[in-house]
Protein backbone atom coordinates (compact mmCIF):
# COMPACT_ATOMS: atom_id res chain seq x y z
CA UNK A 1 0.00 0.00 0.00
CA UNK A 2 1.50 3.71 -1.01
CA UNK A 3 1.17 6.20 2.05
CA UNK A 4 2.17 10.34 0.79
CA UNK A 5 3.93 12.10 4.03
CA UNK A 6 5.23 15.27 3.49
CA UNK A 7 7.98 15.97 5.62
CA UNK A 8 10.17 19.22 5.90
CA UNK A 9 8.21 20.46 2.83
CA UNK A 10 8.50 17.59 0.57
CA UNK A 11 6.06 15.39 -0.30
CA UNK A 12 7.50 10.77 -0.38
CA UNK A 13 5.18 8.50 -1.70
CA UNK A 14 6.12 5.51 0.10
CA UNK A 15 5.04 1.68 -0.38
CA UNK A 16 4.58 0.67 2.83
CA UNK A 17 2.41 -1.06 5.53
CA UNK A 18 0.14 2.07 7.14
CA UNK A 19 0.91 0.62 10.43
CA UNK A 20 4.50 1.37 10.82
CA UNK A 21 5.79 3.49 12.97
CA UNK A 22 6.50 6.73 11.55
CA UNK A 23 10.17 6.57 13.21
CA UNK A 24 11.05 3.61 11.12
CA UNK A 25 9.59 5.20 7.71
CA UNK A 26 12.15 8.80 8.42
CA UNK A 27 15.31 6.64 9.59
CA UNK A 28 15.00 3.50 7.35
CA UNK A 29 13.07 4.69 4.03
CA UNK A 30 14.19 8.70 4.12
CA UNK A 31 17.49 8.29 5.85
CA UNK A 32 16.61 10.95 8.26
CA UNK A 33 18.46 9.61 11.25
CA UNK A 34 18.02 13.04 13.90
CA UNK A 35 14.90 11.20 15.33
CA UNK A 36 16.42 8.59 17.74
CA UNK A 37 14.43 4.90 18.90
CA UNK A 38 14.49 5.11 22.86
CA UNK A 39 12.51 3.15 24.09
CA UNK A 40 9.38 2.69 22.01
CA UNK A 41 7.02 3.42 24.05
CA UNK A 42 6.06 7.34 23.92
CA UNK A 43 8.38 7.14 27.58
CA UNK A 44 11.26 9.08 26.91
CA UNK A 45 10.99 11.73 24.16
CA UNK A 46 13.93 10.52 21.80
CA UNK A 47 11.98 10.10 18.80
CA UNK A 48 10.03 13.11 18.77
CA UNK A 49 8.94 15.20 15.55
CA UNK A 50 6.35 17.66 14.55
CA UNK A 51 2.92 16.70 13.11
CA UNK A 52 1.47 19.89 11.97
CA UNK A 53 3.17 21.76 14.59
CA UNK A 54 2.74 19.89 17.66
CA UNK A 55 5.40 17.76 18.99
CA UNK A 56 4.26 13.48 18.88
CA UNK A 57 6.44 10.52 19.69
CA UNK A 58 6.87 9.14 16.05
CA UNK A 59 7.82 5.79 17.48
CA UNK A 60 3.47 5.32 18.44
CA UNK A 61 2.57 7.08 15.42
CA UNK A 62 1.70 4.71 12.90
CA UNK A 63 2.66 6.18 9.42
CA UNK A 64 -0.45 6.06 7.81
CA UNK A 65 -2.37 7.99 9.97
CA UNK A 66 -0.25 10.96 8.91
CA UNK A 67 -1.02 10.69 5.37
CA UNK A 68 -1.22 14.52 4.19
CA UNK A 69 -0.77 15.90 7.19
CA UNK A 70 2.90 18.21 7.88
CA UNK A 71 5.98 16.74 9.75
CA UNK A 72 9.15 18.30 10.70
CA UNK A 73 12.22 16.69 12.22
CA UNK A 74 15.12 18.49 13.39
CA UNK A 75 16.49 17.90 10.10
CA UNK A 76 13.92 20.81 9.18
CA UNK A 77 15.26 23.27 12.06
CA UNK A 78 18.72 23.69 10.21
CA UNK A 79 22.07 21.71 8.84
CA UNK A 80 25.68 21.72 10.37
CA UNK A 81 26.42 24.25 8.11
CA UNK A 82 23.26 26.56 8.80
CA UNK A 83 22.06 25.56 12.33
CA UNK A 84 18.39 26.95 13.67
CA UNK A 85 18.59 29.44 16.10
CA UNK A 86 17.62 27.01 18.68
CA UNK A 87 20.20 24.74 17.56
CA UNK A 88 22.55 27.19 17.82
CA UNK A 89 21.46 27.57 21.73
CA UNK A 90 22.35 24.18 22.19
CA UNK A 91 25.27 24.06 21.08
CA UNK A 92 26.51 27.43 22.82
CA UNK A 93 25.20 25.52 25.80
CA UNK A 94 27.16 22.31 25.10
CA UNK A 95 23.54 20.61 25.76
CA UNK A 96 24.28 17.60 24.34
CA UNK A 97 26.40 14.65 25.84
CA UNK A 98 25.76 11.60 24.13
CA UNK A 99 23.28 13.14 22.08
CA UNK A 100 21.04 10.70 22.01
CA UNK A 101 18.08 12.66 23.16
CA UNK A 102 19.14 16.23 21.88
CA UNK A 103 16.92 16.04 18.11
CA UNK A 104 13.54 14.85 20.43
CA UNK A 105 14.97 17.87 23.27
CA UNK A 106 15.35 20.07 20.09
CA UNK A 107 11.78 19.55 18.60
CA UNK A 108 9.82 19.02 21.81
CA UNK A 109 11.70 23.12 22.51
CA UNK A 110 11.06 24.40 19.20
CA UNK A 111 7.18 23.26 19.43
CA UNK A 112 7.11 26.16 22.56
CA UNK A 113 8.70 28.42 21.09
CA UNK A 114 6.43 28.37 18.05
CA UNK A 115 3.72 28.97 20.32
CA UNK A 116 5.24 31.00 22.92
CA UNK A 117 8.14 32.91 21.79
CA UNK A 118 8.72 33.93 25.51
CA UNK A 119 8.09 31.33 27.88
CA UNK A 120 8.69 31.62 31.66
CA UNK A 121 10.95 28.86 33.71
CA UNK A 122 7.63 27.39 35.13
CA UNK A 123 6.38 27.00 31.16
CA UNK A 124 9.65 25.84 30.10
CA UNK A 125 9.91 23.32 32.59
CA UNK A 126 6.34 21.76 32.16
CA UNK A 127 6.71 21.70 28.46
CA UNK A 128 10.33 19.73 28.49
CA UNK A 129 8.79 17.29 31.08
CA UNK A 130 8.70 14.49 28.90
CA UNK A 131 11.61 14.01 27.07
CA UNK A 132 14.01 12.55 29.03
CA UNK A 133 18.33 12.71 28.73
CA UNK A 134 20.02 9.49 30.34
CA UNK A 135 23.47 11.73 30.68
CA UNK A 136 21.45 14.11 33.08
CA UNK A 137 22.25 17.50 31.13
CA UNK A 138 18.18 18.60 31.83
CA UNK A 139 20.07 21.66 33.16
CA UNK A 140 21.97 22.61 30.05
CA UNK A 141 19.32 21.67 27.73
CA UNK A 142 17.07 24.32 30.30
CA UNK A 143 19.62 26.71 29.81
CA UNK A 144 20.22 26.34 25.89
CA UNK A 145 16.25 26.72 25.53
CA UNK A 146 16.66 30.34 27.66
CA UNK A 147 19.68 31.11 25.51
CA UNK A 148 17.23 30.78 22.70
CA UNK A 149 14.69 32.90 23.66
CA UNK A 150 17.13 35.75 24.70
CA UNK A 151 18.92 35.63 20.94
CA UNK A 152 15.63 35.64 19.36
CA UNK A 153 14.46 38.88 21.43
CA UNK A 154 18.15 39.94 20.61
CA UNK A 155 17.75 39.82 17.10
CA UNK A 156 14.35 41.28 17.25
CA UNK A 157 15.87 44.61 19.10
CA UNK A 158 18.54 44.99 16.29
CA UNK A 159 15.82 45.11 13.75
CA UNK A 160 13.80 47.53 15.44
CA UNK A 161 16.85 49.31 16.30
CA UNK A 162 17.66 49.63 12.57
CA UNK A 163 17.00 53.11 10.95
CA UNK B 1 -65.17 47.69 42.75
CA UNK B 2 -63.51 45.71 40.83
CA UNK B 3 -59.95 47.39 40.95
CA UNK B 4 -60.38 47.87 44.39
CA UNK B 5 -60.44 44.08 44.84
CA UNK B 6 -57.19 44.25 42.40
CA UNK B 7 -55.58 46.18 44.35
CA UNK B 8 -55.82 44.34 47.39
CA UNK B 9 -55.05 40.91 45.98
CA UNK B 10 -52.48 42.66 45.12
CA UNK B 11 -51.20 44.32 47.94
CA UNK B 12 -52.06 40.45 49.68
CA UNK B 13 -49.41 38.67 47.11
CA UNK B 14 -46.97 41.12 47.93
CA UNK B 15 -47.61 41.15 51.37
CA UNK B 16 -47.25 37.15 51.38
CA UNK B 17 -44.35 37.23 48.79
CA UNK B 18 -42.64 40.18 51.32
CA UNK B 19 -43.02 37.72 54.50
CA UNK B 20 -42.13 34.01 52.62
CA UNK B 21 -38.58 36.33 52.09
CA UNK B 22 -38.38 37.72 55.04
CA UNK B 23 -39.01 33.62 56.27
CA UNK B 24 -36.68 32.65 54.33
CA UNK B 25 -33.96 35.30 54.48
CA UNK B 26 -34.56 34.64 58.81
CA UNK B 27 -34.27 30.95 57.30
CA UNK B 28 -31.06 31.56 55.05
CA UNK B 29 -29.43 34.08 57.44
CA UNK B 30 -25.97 32.73 59.42
CA UNK B 31 -24.55 34.55 62.15
CA UNK B 32 -20.62 34.91 61.68
CA UNK B 33 -18.48 33.99 64.08
CA UNK B 34 -15.62 35.61 66.01
CA UNK B 35 -12.19 35.88 64.50
CA UNK B 36 -9.28 34.43 66.66
CA UNK B 37 -5.83 34.85 66.83
CA UNK B 38 -4.03 31.41 64.77
CA UNK B 39 -3.15 29.24 67.35
CA UNK B 40 0.14 28.07 67.85
CA UNK B 41 1.79 25.07 66.61
CA UNK B 42 2.88 23.74 69.51
CA UNK B 43 -0.85 23.50 71.39
CA UNK B 44 -1.63 20.80 68.90
CA UNK B 45 -0.31 16.92 70.44
CA UNK B 46 1.91 15.51 67.39
CA UNK B 47 -0.11 12.72 67.33
CA UNK B 48 -3.09 14.94 66.24
CA UNK B 49 -1.18 16.29 63.13
CA UNK B 50 -0.57 12.99 61.99
CA UNK B 51 -3.71 11.67 62.57
CA UNK B 52 -4.95 14.73 60.93
CA UNK B 53 -2.34 14.50 57.79
CA UNK B 54 -3.98 11.20 57.06
CA UNK B 55 -7.13 11.91 57.43
CA UNK B 56 -6.58 15.02 54.82
CA UNK B 57 -4.88 12.22 52.66
CA UNK B 58 -7.98 9.88 52.44
CA UNK B 59 -10.13 13.66 51.90
CA UNK B 60 -7.58 14.43 49.54
CA UNK B 61 -8.58 17.93 50.33
CA UNK B 62 -5.38 18.90 48.69
CA UNK B 63 -6.73 18.55 45.36
CA UNK B 64 -9.55 20.73 45.25
CA UNK B 65 -8.35 23.39 47.44
CA UNK B 66 -4.74 23.67 45.20
CA UNK B 67 -4.74 24.84 41.94
CA UNK B 68 -2.02 23.99 39.22
CA UNK B 69 1.58 24.47 40.14
CA UNK B 70 0.15 26.73 42.87
CA UNK B 71 0.96 26.44 46.56
CA UNK B 72 -0.92 23.60 48.44
CA UNK B 73 -3.92 24.24 50.42
CA UNK B 74 -4.46 27.94 48.85
CA UNK B 75 -7.14 27.29 46.74
CA UNK B 76 -7.68 28.72 43.31
CA UNK B 77 -8.64 25.74 41.21
CA UNK B 78 -11.38 26.10 39.15
CA UNK B 79 -14.19 23.29 39.74
CA UNK B 80 -16.58 23.18 36.26
CA UNK B 81 -19.96 21.90 37.64
CA UNK B 82 -23.09 21.99 35.70
CA UNK B 83 -23.94 25.45 37.22
CA UNK B 84 -20.85 27.20 36.47
CA UNK B 85 -17.28 27.69 37.97
CA UNK B 86 -16.35 27.46 41.07
CA UNK B 87 -12.88 28.48 42.50
CA UNK B 88 -12.15 26.86 45.37
CA UNK B 89 -10.50 28.60 48.58
CA UNK B 90 -7.52 29.60 50.47
CA UNK B 91 -7.59 27.14 53.90
CA UNK B 92 -4.00 27.43 54.87
CA UNK B 93 -3.67 29.52 57.72
CA UNK B 94 -3.01 32.82 56.24
CA UNK B 95 -5.57 35.03 58.54
CA UNK B 96 -6.35 37.55 55.73
CA UNK B 97 -6.83 35.21 52.71
CA UNK B 98 -7.07 31.80 54.14
CA UNK B 99 -8.48 30.29 57.61
CA UNK B 100 -5.66 31.16 60.14
CA UNK B 101 -8.51 33.31 62.01
CA UNK B 102 -11.02 30.75 62.30
CA UNK B 103 -12.04 28.97 65.25
CA UNK B 104 -12.11 25.33 65.81
CA UNK B 105 -15.94 25.70 65.89
CA UNK B 106 -15.86 27.97 62.99
CA UNK B 107 -14.13 25.29 61.06
CA UNK B 108 -16.36 22.49 62.07
CA UNK B 109 -19.46 24.29 61.02
CA UNK B 110 -17.91 24.65 57.70
CA UNK B 111 -17.57 20.89 57.56
CA UNK B 112 -20.71 19.93 58.95
CA UNK B 113 -23.21 22.97 57.54
CA UNK B 114 -21.11 24.08 54.86
CA UNK B 115 -21.15 28.13 56.42
CA UNK B 116 -18.33 30.13 55.94
CA UNK B 117 -16.59 31.70 59.33
CA UNK B 118 -18.23 34.79 57.90
CA UNK B 119 -21.68 33.41 57.80
CA UNK B 120 -21.68 33.13 54.20
CA UNK B 121 -22.57 30.12 52.80
CA UNK B 122 -20.69 27.45 51.11
CA UNK B 123 -21.30 25.73 47.71
CA UNK B 124 -22.05 21.88 48.24
CA UNK B 125 -18.52 21.31 46.02
CA UNK B 126 -17.50 21.31 49.23
CA UNK B 127 -18.83 17.31 50.35
CA UNK B 128 -19.96 18.90 53.75
CA UNK B 129 -23.46 15.87 52.85
CA UNK B 130 -20.07 13.68 53.78
CA UNK B 131 -18.69 15.47 55.79
CA UNK B 132 -21.38 15.68 58.05
CA UNK B 133 -20.70 11.96 59.24
CA UNK B 134 -17.19 12.47 60.43
CA UNK B 135 -16.65 12.59 64.34
CA UNK B 136 -16.00 15.60 66.05
CA UNK B 137 -11.89 14.15 67.22
CA UNK B 138 -11.70 13.34 63.01
CA UNK B 139 -12.50 17.22 62.32
CA UNK B 140 -10.50 18.49 64.91
CA UNK B 141 -7.60 16.85 64.17
CA UNK B 142 -7.80 18.02 60.26
CA UNK B 143 -8.40 21.19 61.70
CA UNK B 144 -4.77 20.88 63.85
CA UNK B 145 -3.33 19.71 60.74
CA UNK B 146 -4.79 22.51 57.99
CA UNK B 147 -3.75 25.09 60.96
CA UNK B 148 0.00 24.02 61.18
CA UNK B 149 0.61 24.41 57.19
CA UNK B 150 2.29 27.09 55.37
CA UNK B 151 0.20 30.11 55.50
CA UNK B 152 -0.17 31.77 51.31
CA UNK B 153 -1.86 34.71 50.41
CA UNK B 154 -4.51 33.83 47.96
CA UNK B 155 -7.76 35.74 47.84
CA UNK B 156 -10.58 33.74 46.65
CA UNK B 157 -11.01 34.35 42.69
CA UNK B 158 -14.72 35.19 42.00
CA UNK B 159 -16.81 32.18 40.76
CA UNK B 160 -18.78 31.86 37.63
CA UNK B 161 -22.03 30.90 38.09
CA UNK B 162 -25.09 30.64 36.20
CA UNK B 163 -28.02 33.32 37.43
CA UNK B 164 -29.05 33.43 40.20
CA UNK B 165 -27.02 31.50 41.66
CA UNK B 166 -24.33 33.46 42.68
CA UNK B 167 -27.12 34.26 45.57
CA UNK B 168 -25.67 32.51 48.41
CA UNK B 169 -28.57 32.53 50.59
CA UNK B 170 -30.53 30.06 48.20
CA UNK B 171 -27.90 27.56 49.32
CA UNK B 172 -30.30 27.32 52.28
CA UNK B 173 -33.09 26.04 50.50
CA UNK B 174 -30.73 22.75 48.63
CA UNK B 175 -29.42 22.36 52.41
CA UNK B 176 -33.27 22.22 53.80
CA UNK B 177 -33.50 19.70 51.20
CA UNK B 178 -30.98 17.68 50.89
CA UNK B 179 -28.95 18.46 53.87
CA UNK B 180 -29.39 15.64 56.41
CA UNK B 181 -26.81 13.49 57.30
CA UNK B 182 -25.89 12.26 60.79
CA UNK B 183 -22.68 11.32 62.15
CA UNK B 184 -21.76 8.07 61.41
CA UNK B 185 -22.88 5.28 63.31
CA UNK B 186 -21.28 1.67 62.62
CA UNK B 187 -23.80 -1.23 61.63
CA UNK B 188 -23.65 -4.50 64.46
CA UNK B 189 -23.74 -7.12 61.64
CA UNK B 190 -20.68 -5.94 59.90
CA UNK B 191 -17.34 -6.40 61.08
CA UNK B 192 -15.08 -3.72 62.35
CA UNK B 193 -12.81 -3.20 59.24
CA UNK B 194 -15.81 -2.92 57.26
CA UNK B 195 -17.50 0.12 59.77
CA UNK B 196 -14.07 1.68 59.54
CA UNK B 197 -13.96 1.43 55.60
CA UNK B 198 -17.37 2.88 55.45
CA UNK B 199 -16.79 5.23 57.73
CA UNK B 200 -14.07 6.73 55.95
CA UNK B 201 -15.59 5.92 52.23
CA UNK B 202 -18.93 7.69 53.27
CA UNK B 203 -17.31 10.50 55.45
CA UNK B 204 -14.30 12.29 54.52
CA UNK B 205 -13.62 9.97 50.96
CA UNK B 206 -16.78 10.96 49.42
CA UNK B 207 -16.17 7.93 47.41
CA UNK B 208 -19.90 8.34 46.20
CA UNK B 209 -19.83 12.60 45.06
CA UNK B 210 -18.14 11.06 41.91
CA UNK B 211 -19.71 7.08 42.01
CA UNK B 212 -23.38 8.24 42.83
CA UNK B 213 -25.73 10.03 40.10
CA UNK B 214 -26.68 13.45 40.90
CA UNK B 215 -30.45 14.83 40.19
CA UNK B 216 -31.07 18.05 38.84
CA UNK B 217 -30.40 20.20 41.95
CA UNK B 218 -26.83 18.78 42.00
CA UNK B 219 -27.54 16.26 44.97
CA UNK B 220 -26.65 13.05 44.94
CA UNK B 221 -28.90 10.01 44.55
CA UNK B 222 -29.30 7.68 47.02
CA UNK B 223 -30.88 4.50 47.85
CA UNK B 224 -30.79 2.06 45.14
CA UNK B 225 -29.00 4.60 42.93
CA UNK B 226 -26.37 5.15 44.95
CA UNK B 227 -22.57 4.37 43.86
CA UNK B 228 -24.32 3.55 40.33
CA UNK B 229 -22.32 5.32 38.74
CA UNK B 230 -21.45 9.64 38.04
CA UNK B 231 -19.23 11.82 36.10
CA UNK B 232 -16.62 13.60 37.42
CA UNK B 233 -14.75 16.52 34.89
CA UNK B 234 -15.46 14.72 31.80
CA UNK B 235 -14.69 11.00 32.89
CA UNK B 236 -17.06 8.68 33.87
CA UNK B 237 -16.46 7.57 37.58
CA UNK B 238 -18.23 3.66 36.72
CA UNK B 239 -20.69 2.24 38.77
CA UNK B 240 -19.55 0.24 42.34
CA UNK B 241 -22.65 -1.46 42.87
CA UNK B 242 -24.37 -4.44 41.42
CA UNK B 243 -24.67 -2.78 38.06
CA UNK B 244 -20.85 -2.44 37.91
CA UNK B 245 -19.59 -2.95 34.34
CA UNK B 246 -15.83 -4.58 34.77
CA UNK B 247 -15.54 -8.02 33.41
CA UNK B 248 -14.01 -9.07 36.63
CA UNK B 249 -15.54 -8.42 40.22
CA UNK B 250 -13.46 -6.25 42.36
CA UNK B 251 -12.47 -7.99 45.17
CA UNK B 252 -10.82 -6.14 48.44
CA UNK B 253 -7.57 -7.32 47.16
CA UNK B 254 -7.57 -5.97 43.97
CA UNK B 255 -8.91 -3.14 45.09
CA UNK B 256 -6.59 -2.27 47.34
CA UNK B 257 -4.00 -3.13 44.98
CA UNK B 258 -5.78 -0.45 42.56
CA UNK B 259 -5.84 2.44 45.15
CA UNK B 260 -2.32 2.22 46.92
CA UNK B 261 -0.82 1.87 43.36
CA UNK B 262 -2.98 3.05 40.89
CA UNK B 263 -3.60 0.16 38.86
CA UNK B 264 -4.81 -3.63 39.04
CA UNK B 265 -4.03 -6.40 36.87
CA UNK B 266 -8.09 -6.79 36.02
CA UNK B 267 -9.47 -3.39 35.78
CA UNK B 268 -7.30 -1.10 34.41
CA UNK B 269 -5.52 2.04 36.24
CA UNK B 270 -6.76 5.41 37.70
CA UNK B 271 -6.82 7.96 35.12
CA UNK B 272 -8.41 11.44 35.22
CA UNK B 273 -10.31 12.85 38.53
CA UNK B 274 -9.28 9.49 40.27
CA UNK B 275 -5.38 10.02 40.14
CA UNK B 276 -5.25 12.26 42.54
CA UNK B 277 -7.28 9.91 44.62
CA UNK B 278 -4.78 7.03 44.19
CA UNK B 279 -2.46 9.71 44.80
CA UNK B 280 -3.51 10.41 48.39
CA UNK B 281 -4.42 7.03 49.26
CA UNK B 282 -0.78 5.90 48.18
CA UNK B 283 0.70 7.31 51.36
CA UNK B 284 -2.71 7.03 53.89
CA UNK B 285 -2.31 4.31 56.12
CA UNK B 286 -2.34 1.02 54.96
CA UNK B 287 -5.07 -0.58 57.44
CA UNK B 288 -7.40 2.50 56.35
CA UNK B 289 -6.81 1.65 52.77
CA UNK B 290 -7.41 -1.78 53.03
CA UNK B 291 -10.50 -1.12 55.10
CA UNK B 292 -11.84 1.47 52.35
CA UNK B 293 -11.10 -1.68 49.77
CA UNK B 294 -13.09 -3.88 52.06
CA UNK B 295 -16.56 -1.64 52.07
CA UNK B 296 -16.48 -0.46 48.29
CA UNK B 297 -15.94 -4.40 47.01
CA UNK B 298 -18.76 -5.18 49.13
CA UNK B 299 -21.09 -2.83 47.44
CA UNK B 300 -21.09 -5.04 44.31
CA UNK B 301 -20.92 -8.58 45.89
CA UNK B 302 -24.30 -9.26 44.50
CA UNK B 303 -22.99 -9.47 41.50
CA UNK B 304 -20.28 -12.29 40.98
CA UNK B 305 -22.64 -14.28 38.12
CA UNK B 306 -23.57 -11.06 36.37
CA UNK B 307 -19.93 -10.22 35.06
CA UNK B 308 -19.75 -9.96 31.39
CA UNK B 309 -17.24 -12.70 29.56
CA UNK B 310 -13.84 -11.08 29.18
CA UNK B 311 -13.48 -10.49 25.15
CA UNK B 312 -10.84 -10.92 22.71
CA UNK B 313 -11.76 -11.01 18.74
CA UNK B 314 -9.16 -9.53 17.10
CA UNK B 315 -10.01 -11.26 13.48
CA UNK B 316 -13.26 -9.95 13.71
CA UNK B 317 -12.90 -6.27 15.29
CA UNK B 318 -10.23 -6.50 12.09
CA UNK B 319 -12.58 -7.57 9.49
CA UNK B 320 -15.15 -5.12 11.11
CA UNK B 321 -12.63 -1.98 11.30
CA UNK B 322 -9.80 -1.94 9.30
CA UNK B 323 -8.36 1.37 9.91
CA UNK B 324 -8.97 1.16 13.36
CA UNK B 325 -7.17 -2.49 13.22
CA UNK B 326 -4.15 -0.21 11.72
CA UNK B 327 -3.91 2.39 14.40
CA UNK B 328 -3.90 -0.39 16.69
CA UNK B 329 -1.01 -1.92 15.41
CA UNK B 330 0.94 0.90 14.79
CA UNK B 331 0.21 3.25 17.97
CA UNK B 332 -0.76 0.78 20.89
CA UNK B 333 0.45 -2.53 19.87
CA UNK B 334 3.85 -2.17 21.43
CA UNK B 335 2.38 -2.13 24.98
CA UNK B 336 -1.45 -3.89 24.58
CA UNK B 337 -1.09 -6.61 22.75
CA UNK B 338 -0.51 -9.89 24.17
CA UNK B 339 3.17 -10.35 24.47
CA UNK B 340 4.27 -6.62 24.85
CA UNK B 341 6.79 -5.90 27.36
CA UNK B 342 4.19 -4.46 29.43
CA UNK B 343 2.18 -7.10 29.61
CA UNK B 344 4.74 -9.31 31.43
CA UNK B 345 4.49 -6.93 34.35
CA UNK B 346 0.81 -7.87 35.40
CA UNK B 347 -0.76 -5.02 33.58
CA UNK B 348 -4.60 -5.09 32.59
CA UNK B 349 -5.20 -6.83 29.07
CA UNK B 350 -7.40 -4.48 27.28
CA UNK B 351 -9.96 -7.40 27.89
CA UNK B 352 -10.34 -6.46 31.43
CA UNK B 353 -9.86 -2.65 31.20
CA UNK B 354 -13.44 -1.54 32.61
CA UNK B 355 -13.18 1.64 30.12
CA UNK B 356 -13.58 -0.14 27.29
CA UNK B 357 -16.92 -1.75 29.12
CA UNK B 358 -18.65 1.42 29.70
CA UNK B 359 -21.88 2.42 28.37
CA UNK B 360 -20.24 5.67 27.31
CA UNK B 361 -16.71 6.44 25.34
CA UNK B 362 -15.58 8.84 27.52
CA UNK B 363 -12.99 7.74 29.55
CA UNK B 364 -11.46 5.56 26.48
CA UNK B 365 -11.05 8.51 24.38
CA UNK B 366 -9.85 10.71 26.95
CA UNK B 367 -7.60 7.91 27.87
CA UNK B 368 -6.57 7.76 23.78
CA UNK B 369 -6.36 12.18 23.38
CA UNK B 370 -4.94 13.11 26.90
CA UNK B 371 -2.64 9.77 27.92
CA UNK B 372 -2.71 8.68 31.69
CA UNK B 373 -0.80 10.41 34.03
CA UNK B 374 1.22 8.13 36.87
CA UNK B 375 -0.87 9.43 39.90
CA UNK B 376 2.30 7.67 42.62
CA UNK B 377 4.86 9.12 40.96
CA UNK B 378 7.13 7.92 37.80
CA UNK B 379 6.84 4.21 38.56
CA UNK B 380 2.86 4.27 37.99
CA UNK B 381 1.32 3.38 35.50
CA UNK B 382 1.38 5.43 32.52
CA UNK B 383 0.79 5.98 28.71
CA UNK B 384 1.09 8.85 26.16
CA UNK B 385 -1.22 11.18 25.10
CA UNK B 386 -2.18 10.82 21.22
CA UNK B 387 -3.72 14.24 20.81
CA UNK B 388 -0.91 15.63 18.42
CA UNK B 389 -0.92 12.35 16.07
CA UNK B 390 -4.24 11.23 15.40
CA UNK B 391 -7.05 13.22 14.51
CA UNK B 392 -10.38 12.94 15.57
CA UNK B 393 -11.60 10.70 12.73
CA UNK B 394 -8.67 8.57 14.02
CA UNK B 395 -9.56 8.09 17.47
CA UNK B 396 -13.05 6.99 16.29
CA UNK B 397 -11.86 4.42 14.62
CA UNK B 398 -9.42 3.26 17.43
CA UNK B 399 -12.08 3.41 19.73
CA UNK B 400 -14.75 1.62 17.97
CA UNK B 401 -12.08 -0.92 16.97
CA UNK B 402 -10.83 -1.17 20.71
CA UNK B 403 -15.26 -1.87 21.55
CA UNK B 404 -15.73 -4.15 18.89
CA UNK B 405 -12.11 -6.59 20.08
CA UNK B 406 -12.31 -6.27 23.74
CA UNK B 407 -16.08 -5.94 24.69
CA UNK B 408 -19.32 -7.90 23.91
CA UNK B 409 -21.59 -4.13 24.64
CA UNK B 410 -22.70 -2.51 21.78
CA UNK B 411 -20.91 -0.33 19.80
CA UNK B 412 -19.89 2.93 20.72
CA UNK B 413 -21.56 6.18 18.62
CA UNK B 414 -20.89 9.73 17.90
CA UNK B 415 -17.39 8.83 18.31
CA UNK B 416 -15.91 11.88 16.45
CA UNK B 417 -17.88 14.49 18.24
CA UNK B 418 -16.31 12.75 21.77
CA UNK B 419 -12.86 13.30 20.24
CA UNK B 420 -13.57 16.62 19.39
CA UNK B 421 -15.13 17.83 22.70
CA UNK B 422 -12.48 16.54 24.53
CA UNK B 423 -9.83 17.85 22.09
CA UNK B 424 -11.65 21.18 23.11
CA UNK B 425 -11.02 21.35 26.52
CA UNK B 426 -7.01 20.48 25.81
CA UNK B 427 -4.91 23.07 26.73
CA UNK B 428 -1.48 21.75 25.97
CA UNK B 429 0.70 21.20 22.82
Amino acid sequence: MTVTITVNGTDHTLDVDPATPLLYVLRDDLELNGAKYGCGLGQCGACTVHIDGKPAFSCLTPVGAVAGRRIRTVEGLGSTQAPGLLQQAFETEQAAQCGYCIAGMLMRAQALLDRNPDPDEAQIRAHMQTNLCRCGTHMRILRAIRRAVAMRKGIQAAQEARP
Amino acid sequence: MKRIRWTGWLTGGALVCFVGLGAFLGIAHRSGLPAVPLPKADTFPAEMLSHGAALAAIGDCIVCHTADGGVAYAGGRALATPFGTLYSTNITPDPETGIGNWSKEAFKRAMRDGVSRDGRHLYPALPYDHYRQVHDGDIDAIYAFLMTRQAASAPAKTNELIFPLGFRPLLAGWKLLFLHQEVFTPRPDRDAEWNRGAYLAEGLGHCSGCHSPRNIAGAEKTGSDAYSGGVAEGWVAPALNGSSPSTVRWTADNLFTYLRTGVDGHHGAAAGPMGPVVHGLSRAPEADVRAIATYIASLSADRASKAPAAADRAAEASRANPAGATLFAGACAGCHEGGAPMMTEGRPGLSTVTALQLDRPDNAVRAILQGIHAPTGPAGPAMPPFAASLTDKQVADLAAYLRSRFSDRPAWTALETAAATVRKEESQP
